[in-house]
Formats: structure tokens, C-alpha cells, sequence
């Protein structure tokens, strides 16, 4: 069967102004009718790139300076704009992802859909409009006709991709390719789309290109999968082959990195170290090599190849790992097993208590004269204690009022109700002074270390103004502290120095980080800390997160919508939907034998980096959407998206219920366990 | 405002597709060089504008010819002389003289005197009040914030030539009272900007992070909010000064400028116009006036642009 596109030795360059970025360099690889390739990589890989380079839509600067595509027998890459616009939206259609910025939002996304179908098919615009409908509803739009009239604010987020979808595939094309189709969705609503995408390819027949930098995605929907680092390709093979046996060591140490492997040892993760490379300059040997734990002399100063004993499982490195050649991985410095932190010690001190907290947001209306029309209920009557020592992970959905409730305990919001106790003092009555001293116990870690961090202050100052706010000290201990700081989060002593701009992602998360912990507070709020980080990055900041917790004693509130995450650094974990704390207990518990329908839904939704469970997975995870915070559902405020729900879940709103003795506990009229029993160990449920 | 449409964002989209890795952040990196000033990194960036150099270069040249020039080419800019009206250039007189027998050049120069102390010091008077008035009423926000901007916002509605000229009659117009009446117009536009900036700082992540650790308002405004905010301002004062010397040229080709013995480089061009049409070819009353206003005003607009990037830190490399 010939291949449906064929790529042969590309390569793309993006000049800049002082440099070129060599952002594709030498990759060939194929798609074959109806299969899904998965093309997967840290960010800057040049994962985008390739995506962009077949569709010739590179950024300014960029372009293809070698190598052919072939789409069909026919060398796309050479063609002149003209006719490569014969290919873009007609056979080759393209999902981005931000469905927010890609769709236009003045036109309809009826005219927005049937814009594409005239553009590449004679037709009059009624059947244009009548074509737009039929693919709305084939992405699974309800009242695709009457919808097709509406404007794209008018749409969630979620449906919104949909709609990206239903262009892409207007005029039926041959091959789809879908760049990170799902990051900026909700894990419920990335399911929901993944799936879509993957009953389309086989309604349709169509191929599709997934490029993502989830593994877990991956996982459960490519065919075959393509790992790229640094411009190249560094492993390809069937789906299955690549998560039962990499190669390639940089495949090995990103499955070593994701925290999921390491949830239930809770071992320190194996993170990659150092930063990818510089591609304007890229090292003259193996790229990896810098990074790769058996680089020898050879790997510095050669390239491999890409290879393999099978023609469908090739990889490009010297001394690949797994299966036959290597019998035993050679000893690292930082595998040595620690046992697990005696987990859930439920005698823990509490540090903090929260007591029916309550945030509204007023919903207001006029410029001048302000009238409020209605509340946005973010919060609304969530209990939770944290032990010192401990950490709590708070996970749901986006706007189901976790950062909200981490910004009420660091006092950037102010309570509508409700009390937070610490270590025994209220804190919303203290005031003036006093507050501002009881601030340094709770700190907060942004999610976005780059908004976070002032542009123009260098790293010193940023870090010593907590201390001048405070009056702590003068300015040699000032400088003192700060310098003992930075080593303690793994920064060199020369980034005083330097300006938020120069330091990477995980650097500059590094930075916040020491920011939180400069005052040495006993709390540190993070907000959702990695998700901005690729998978290798993202190890290294939660094991120095754990490390620093042990070391320093400190106490997290972690607020993250990734499980695996959550699960990996939380002793305990609550779930919250919609304003409200639907389930809390021990992490192992609540992960393996959840009592709420919601949480049953998420673990089932995230996806996991293992094709075997993913495949076995059934078709659960959470229907619908979020319902809106200005008039949340009666009763039960997840009745709506809820499997279970009966006429009582309307209208009497669920009390906790405890289903162990650890704490665990859920407010569900019909709950996956049983209630108050101390044993749990329900086969079925855990994976 | 800028005369140079599209000349804005020169920021690099391309750089936001690197492996975020900035070539001196390596975690084993750096033989920490002695960093250099802001102020020396700044110039770094602004000299890599060409432009903006050739730009420097104009309006220092366009002040010493204003200001210094006078002592070392002496004419008689006082006195009427019948006797050399609209005699055309060459040898005593570089550029010819006007209707009234002034030497052209030293008309220029005494032209250009005021329109430049009236360009900066109205741009600087309107700057300051608009960016105190836009920080104060965003960072207050709320009914206070909407009362003040209404006030912006009619103020702005009001046909500003009309009020000038009205006022130019009033007032017999001196450099001050015209400073006075291009900065009552112009420091609204710019509390409209500094509003809306400060409206999108106040909610940063890193003004917040000075409420997590305790430090108060003025803190943040000060070392966060303002320091941000410094490249706007700059930039709009640029061309504040380039706006002012056009408004005040206009004012000027109208009779409503300053007053004779005194002249400005619009009263130069409006005193021109009479004679461009009679049929003679007197190049010499328009061409200079009206070159040296053109390019005196782009030149602040570019050195508007390339300061813009010298105060971003994020463009600055050591």
C-alpha cells in the first residue's frame, strides 16, 4: 500500500534576525490511508514545524530548505502558492489549537464553514450553508441547523473545536492533521474530542496526523507514533512497540518522567536534565547526548542514524536501550529508591482549616452606575483541612473554583463567607499589621512564572523585595538569604543577574518557587505550578518540590487539573466541581476507589501514558460540559453531566457521606461505595 | 498619532518559536560578565535602529542649527529690509529672503527655535498631566475610574481647532500661551493610553505577587506598575513632540501662531503661499520651511520606536 504522504528528508529553517533556527533538520517519515501517526515531543522539538511545513504555512522567515513532501505521488513542497492552495483545506485539512483564535468572530461559523466549501467546490452558497450543517452535525453538534447562524463566542470551548473540526473536514479531505488538538481543553472535553477525531477517521477513512506532547493522548489513539527531539527524529514505531519497548533513550526517560509511573512507589521521578538544545546552533554529535545518561566520546562527536533491526521500529542512537543489547541499565545517581514517605499519617497537626468558604463575584452591569445583576458563585461552601506537612491537591476542571480557593487562603481575594483558621488563629479577622506579618506563613507559587515575574527586575530584586516589604533584615543578609535561596531551588549564583526573559521555563518556574520560599512560610499555595512545563522539566520542579518539602518541612496546597500529577505529590486529594468539594480523602484512595461519579469520570477521561489501559478503557468519562456558575444546577450541582442521576439529586442537595476511616469522604446521593466501611478494596474499579 | 503607519511592532514574532531556551541560560552557564548598565544595554538596542540614529542625528543637528546657529550666522531678524524682498539665494543670502527681506536661513533658525521649545514643552507638560491623571484613575478603578474617563472622553469630543482658535484670539499668542493650549488638548489622549495600560498591569501576576507578600499600594505602583508602563509613556511623549510641532504649524499656516517680529516654520510656509502662486517659481519660501517641519517630525517618530525598544528589557542582550 503506498503511503498517503510520503515526507523524505525535510528540512525547514526559520531565520531570524540575528540567526537561523534550524527547526526541522532531516526527517522523513509517512502516513498510510487511514492510519493515525502520532507525532510527539517536548516543546520546540519541531513537532509545530513539521505540521506547518506540509501545509507550507511556516511563520515569517520560515521555510523549507530541502527534502520533498509527497502527498499522493505529488511533491507538495514545490508547489506555488497557487496550487498549493488546491491542497490546503481540500486534501489536507488542519486542526489547531486554539479554537478561540482561529475562528473569526465576526462571521457565523455557518459562513465560516461553507467559506471553505466554496472555496475549493462549485457551489452555490446555499449548498455551501447546507454542506456547513451536515458537517456540524457530524461532529456531533446538537441542532447543527439552527446553530450554523451563530457567532463563535456563542460556543464553548469545547464545542468551538468542534467547529475548527467540521471546517477541516468540510471538503472531506484525505488527511487531517490535528496540532495539539486537545491542550487547551479540559481533560473531560479533550476525551470527548479525541474520541470524535478517531470515529471520524474511520466514518471517513481519512488519515490523521496527531501531534501532541502528551504521551497519554498518544497513547490511546496513534497507530504508529514518531518521537522527534531537537529537529530530529529520534524514534519511530508502532504504538505499541514504542511504550513496551523504547529505544531510544530519550523515548525511555520521558515515560520515566511522567509522574503516573512513579504515583503509587511515589519514588523521585527520573527527570531528563538540562534544557533541550539551541537549534540556531545545534551540538555536533547526538543531540541528546548533552542530556542522555550513557552518552559516550562517540555520541558527542557523531550523529546516528535512524535505524533498527525491523524496518518498522528504527531509532537514531548508538547504544539503544531495552530489549536484547543492553541487559542491565547502568547505575544512576538519582534511582536510588527512597521508601515512600509513611503516607497519609491522618494524625498530622492541622496547619489550616478552611470553614465553609464561600466566593461570589458580582455580575454587574453600566459603566457609571454599577447595578448588580447576579453572582457568579466560584465558591460556595467548601470545608477542607490540611495537615502540616502534608499536601493537598486540589484538581477539576477549569473554572470549578480551585485557583479560586487558593487565591482566598493567600488573601488575594476576600472571603463572602466563611472563616480560614490558621495554625488555630483566624485569619480574616486579623488586620493591619498583624495581617500583613501572617502573611508570610502563606505564600503562593504562580501558575504562569512568566507573568509572574516583573519583566523588569532582575532575578535579585524580585526575590529580596518580599524581604524589604517585610523589613526583614538589612541588605548583606538580604543579599545573604537570597543567595542561600537560589541554591536550594538549583539556580546558579549568577542569576542575580539576569532579567525573567533570560531564564528558561523551568528555570524561571525554579524562580517563582524560590520567591514563595524566601519568607520561609509554612504554606505554599501552588497553582497549578507545571503545566506549563514540558514532561522532562516538569519532573525536575516536582522533585524539587518534594525534596524541599521534606527538607523544609513545608505544607502544599497543590491546585492542578492533571490526576497523575496530583496524585503523584498530594497526600490527599479533593476534587471540586463547580464551587463545591465533591470528594476528599487520601490520594491512593480517592484515585483508586473514588466515590464520586465526577471523579470516576476524570480518572477515566485523563489519559494515560500506556496504549494496553487505554484501550481497555470503556466509553465512561463525563458527558456534556461545565453548566454556567451564574445559575449553578439545583440539588447536586453535577446532576447534569452526572450517569446516575435521579429526581433526588435535584432536589435535595447531597451531605458528605464518609466511606473509610482515613477521611475519606463525598457528597453524592448514589456513591460508587459504600458508605462509612473502613475496608476498600473493590477489584473492579481499580486499575 | 504616528506619522509612520505599520512602523510598530518590530518585536521579533519569530523568536516566540524557539526552544525556550535563551543561548546564555544553560544551568552550568555563565562566567558571569560584569553586566552592563540599563542604560548602556538600552543604547545597545536603540543604536541597532538605524533609522533611529540617522533620526538622532537629525534633531541634534536641527538644535544646534536653531540655537547655535544664530551666533555664528549672523542676521537681521528685527528689521524689515525692502531692499532684498524676495531676493532669490545665492551669495549673501544661502537661502534668498522673504517678502519682507528677511534672510531665509535666519529665518529658519529663529523659526525653528520656537517651534522646537513649543513642540517639547508642550509634549512634556501634556505627558505629565495625562499619564498622573490615566495611572490614578486605573489603578482606582471602579465609578471614579468611569467619572474621570467621561471627562477624557468629552473633552476629547470637542473640535480642538475651534477652541484653539477662539483661544488664540483671546490670548495674544506667545510660545507660552501656545504651549498652554496644545498641552490642554493633548494630555487627553495621553491619559487614555496610561488608563488602559495601567488597567492591564494592575491585573499582572506580578502586581498581585506584591500583595501575597504583603507590600501595599505604592509599592506596586512604583516599582511595578510605572516601570512598565515607562515604554508607552516615552514613546508617546516622542510623539507628543512631533504632534506639537505640527499642531502649532498648522496654528501658525492660520495666523494663529506666534506673532510677528517672532515666526514660526508654519508662519513661514502660510507667509510663502501668497507668493508660490503669482507665477514666479519662489521655491525658496516653501520648501525649506516645510522640509524642515517633515523631517524634524519624523525623526521623533522614529526615535519614538527605537526608544520604545530600548526600554524593553525582554530586546536587551548582554
Amino acid at each position: 500500500m503506498a503511503p498517503l504522504l510520503q515526507i523524505d528528508n525535510l528540512r525547514t529553517d526559520i531565520r531570524l534576525k540575528r540567526s537561523t533556527v534550524h527547526a526541522v533538520d532531516d526527517i522523513s517519515l509517512y502516513v498510510d490511508p487511514g492510519e493515525t501517526l502520532g507525532i510527539v515531543g517536548e516543546s520546540g522539538c519541531g513537532k509545530t514545524m513539521t505540521a506547518l511545513s506540509i501545509m507550507n504555512l511556516l511563520p515569517t522567515g520560515g521555510s523549507i530548505v530541502g527534502g520533498s513532501i509527497r502527498l499522493n505521488d505529488k511533491d507538495i513542497s514545490k508547489l506555488s502558492d497557487e496550487d498549493l492552495r488546491h491542497v490546503r483545506g481540500n486534501e489536507i485539512g488542519m486542526i489547531f489549537q486554539d479554537p478561540l483564535t482561529s475562528l473569526n468572530p465576526t462571521m457565523t461559523v455557518g459562513r465560516q464553514i461553507a467559506e471553505a466549501v466554496q472555496l475549493h467546490r462549485d457551489v452555490t452558497k446555499e449548498q455551501a450553508m447546507d454542506r456547513a450543517a451536515e458537517v456540524l452535525d457530524l461532529v456531533g453538534m446538537p441542532r447543527a441547523r439552527e446553530r450554523i447562524n451563530e457567532y463563535p463566542h456563542q460556543f464553548s470551548g469545547g464545542m468551538r473545536q468542534r467547529v475548527m473540526i467540521a471546517m477541516a473536514l468540510a471538503c472531506d479531505p484525505k488527511l487531517l492533521i490535528a496540532d495539539e488538538p486537545t491542550t487547551a481543553l479540559d481533560v473531560t472535553i479533550q476525551k470527548q474530542i479525541l474520541e470524535l477525531i478517531d470515529d471520524l477517521r474511520q466514518q471517513l477513512g481519512m488519515s490523521v496526523m496527531l501531534v501532541t506532547h502528551d504521551l497519554g493522548v498518544i497513547a490511546g489513539r496513534a497507530d504508529r507514533v514518531v518521537v522527534m527531539y531537537a529537529g530530529k527524529i529520534a524514534e519511530s514505531t508502532s504504538t505499541s512497540t514504542l511504550f513496551a519497548n523504547p529505544r531510544h533513550p530519550y523515548t525511555e526517560a520521558l515515560f520515566h518522567a511522567l509522574p503516573e509511573k512513579a504515583a503509587e512507589t511515589r519514588e523521585r521521578l527520573l527527570s531528563i536534565p538540562g534544557l533541550p538544545p539551541d537549534l540556531t546552533n545545534p551540538p555536533a554529535g547526538c543531540r541528546f547526548a548533552p542530556r542522555c545518561r550513557y552518552a559516550t566520546d562517540r555520541c558527542r562527536s557523531e550523529g546516528p542514524v535512524l535505524r533498527g533491526e525491523q524496518p518498522d521500529h528504527q531509532y537514531s542512537c548508538f547504544y539503544p536501550v531495552g530489549q536484547a543489547e543492553r541487559g542491565e541499565l547502568p547505575v544512576v545517581s538519582v534511582t536510588e529508591v527512597k521508601p515512600a514517605p509513611a503516607v497519609a499519617t491522618p494524625a498530622a497537626e492541622t496547619l489550616l482549616s478552611a470553614q465553609h468558604l464561600v466566593k461570589d463575584f458580582a455580575v454587574t452591569k453600566g459603566a457609571v452606575m454599577q447595578r448588580r445583576v447576579g453572582s457568579v458563585s466560584a465558591v460556595a461552601d467548601v470545608s477542607f483541612e490540611i495537615g502540616r506537612g502534608q499536601t493537598l491537591g486540589l484538581v477539576g476542571e477549569s473554572g470549578c473554583g480551585k485557583t479560586t480557593v487558593g487565591r482566598l487562603l493567600v488573601g488575594l481575594e476576600s472571603l463572602t463567607s466563611g472563616a480560614i483558621t490558621y495554625e488555630g488563629k483566624d485569619l480574616s479577622k486579623s488586620s493591619g499589621r498583624e495581617y500583613r506579618r501572617e502573611r508570610r506563613k502563606i505564600q503562593l507559587m504562580f501558575q504562569d512564572s512568566y507573568s509572574s515575574l516583573d519583566p523588569r527586575m532582575r532575578a535579585g530584586a524580585i526575590l529580596r523585595e518580599p524581604l524589604v516589604v517585610q523589613g526583614i533584615g538589612n541588605r548583606a543578609e538580604q543579599r545573604k538569604k537570597v543567595e542561600e535561596i537560589l541554591g536550594q531551588v538549583g539556580l546558579p549564583l549568577s542569576a542575580v543577574d539576569r532579567y525573567p526573559h533570560e531564564f528558561s521555563g523551568g528555570q524561571r518556574q525554579r524562580l517563582g518557587f524560590a520567591r514563595a520560599l524566601i519568607l520561609s512560610p509554612s504554606l505554599i499555595v501552588a497553582d497549578e505550578p507545571v503545566s506549563a512545563l514540558d514532561v522532562s522539566i516538569q519532573a525536575q520542579v516536582l522533585n524539587l518540590m518534594r525534596d524541599l518539602q521534606r527538607e523544609l518541612g513545608l505544607t502544599y496546597l497543590f491546585i492542578s487539573h492533571d490526576l497523575s500529577v496530583v496524585r503523584y505529590l498530594s497526600t490527599r486529594i479533593g476534587v471540586m466541581y463547580l464551587g463545591k468539594l465533591v470528594e476528599v480523602g487520601p490520594a491512593d484512595e480517592v484515585y483508586l476507589t473514588p466515590a464520586h461519579p465526577y471523579t470516576r469520570g476524570l480518572i477515566d477521561s485523563a489519559p494515560v501514558a500506556d496504549p494496553q489501559a487505554e484501550q481497555a478503557k470503556e466509553e465512561r468519562g463525563v458527558r456534556g460540559e461545565l453548566p454556567s456558575a451564574i445559575h449553578p444546577p439545583s440539588g447536586c450541582r453535577f446532576r447534569t453531566r452526572c450517569p446516575l442521576a435521579q429526581e433526588i439529586c435535584a432536589e435535595v442537595e447531597p451531605p458528605m457521606n464518609t466511606f473509610s476511616m482515613n477521611g475519606h469522604a463525598a457528597a453524592c446521593h448514589f456513591p460508587l461505595q459504600p458508605v462509612v466501611t473502613a475496608q476498600t478494596s473493590t477489584s473492579a474499579t481499580a486499575q | 498619532m504616528a506619522i509612520i503607519p505599520g512602523s510598530g511592532d518590530r518585536v521579533e514574532t519569530g523568536t516566540a518559536l524557539l526552544p525556550e531556551a535563551p543561548p546564555g541560560a544553560v544551568d552550568t552557564a555563565a562566567p558571569a560578565s560584569k553586566p552592563h548598565g540599563l542604560l548602556r544595554r538600552g543604547w545597545e538596542v536603540f543604536a541597532e535602529n538605524k533609522l533611529a540614529l540617522v533620526s538622532l542625528g537629525v534633531i541634534v543637528f536641527m538644535v544646534l542649527f536653531c540655537f547655535v546657529g544664530p551666533h555664528i550666522y549672523h542676521t537681521d531678524q528685527v528689521h524689515t529690509n525692502l531692499s532684498q524682498t524676495l531676493c532669490p539665494p545665492g551669495g549673501q543670502h544661502l537661502l534668498g529672503c522673504d517678502n519682507l527681506g528677511y534672510d531665509q536661513v535666519g529665518r529658519l533658525m529663529v523659526g525653528g527655535q520656537t517651534s522646537l521649545e513649543v513642540g517639547v514643552a508642550a509634549a512634556i507638560v501634556a505627558v505629565l498631566i495625562g499619564t498622573l491623571y490615566g495611572a490614578f484613575s486605573g489603578f482606582i478603578g471602579g465609578p471614579v475610574d468611569s467619572f474621570l474617563m467621561r471627562i477624557v472622553d468629552a473633552g476629547l469630543s470637542i473640535p480642538y481647532i475651534m477652541v484653539i482658535v477662539i483661544l488664540s484670539v483671546v490670548f495674544r499668542p506667545s510660545p507660552l500661551v501656545m504651549i498652554f493650549i496644545i498641552a490642554v488638548f493633548y494630555w487627553l489622549g495621553v491619559a487614555r493610553l496610561v488608563r488602559g495600560e495601567t488597567l492591564s498591569l494592575r491585573t499582572r501576576e506580578y502586581v498581585q505577587a506584591v500583595k501575597v507578600v504583603g507590600g501595599g499600594s505604592t509599592r506596586a505602583i512604583v516599582r511595578h506598575i510605572v516601570p512598565n508602563a515607562i515604554g508607552t509613556i516615552i514613546v508617546q511623549g516622542t510623539f507628543a513632540v512631533a504632534d506639537s510641532i505640527i499642531i502649532l504649524a498648522g496654528l501658525g499656516f492660520l495666523g494663529l501662531g506666534v506673532q510677528a517680529p517672532a515666526t514660526d516654520w508654519g508662519n513661514m510656509l502660510s507667509g510663502g503661499l501668497q507668493y508660490i502662486q503669482s507665477g514666479t517659481n519662489y521655491w525658496w519660501l516653501i520648501y525649506p520651511a516645510g522640509l524642515a517641519i517633515i523631517i524634524t517630525c519624523i525623526a521623533f517618530n522614529f526615535i519614538g520606536d527605537a526608544l520604545r525598544d530600548a526600554f524593553e528589557t525582554r530586546l536587551q542582550r548582554r
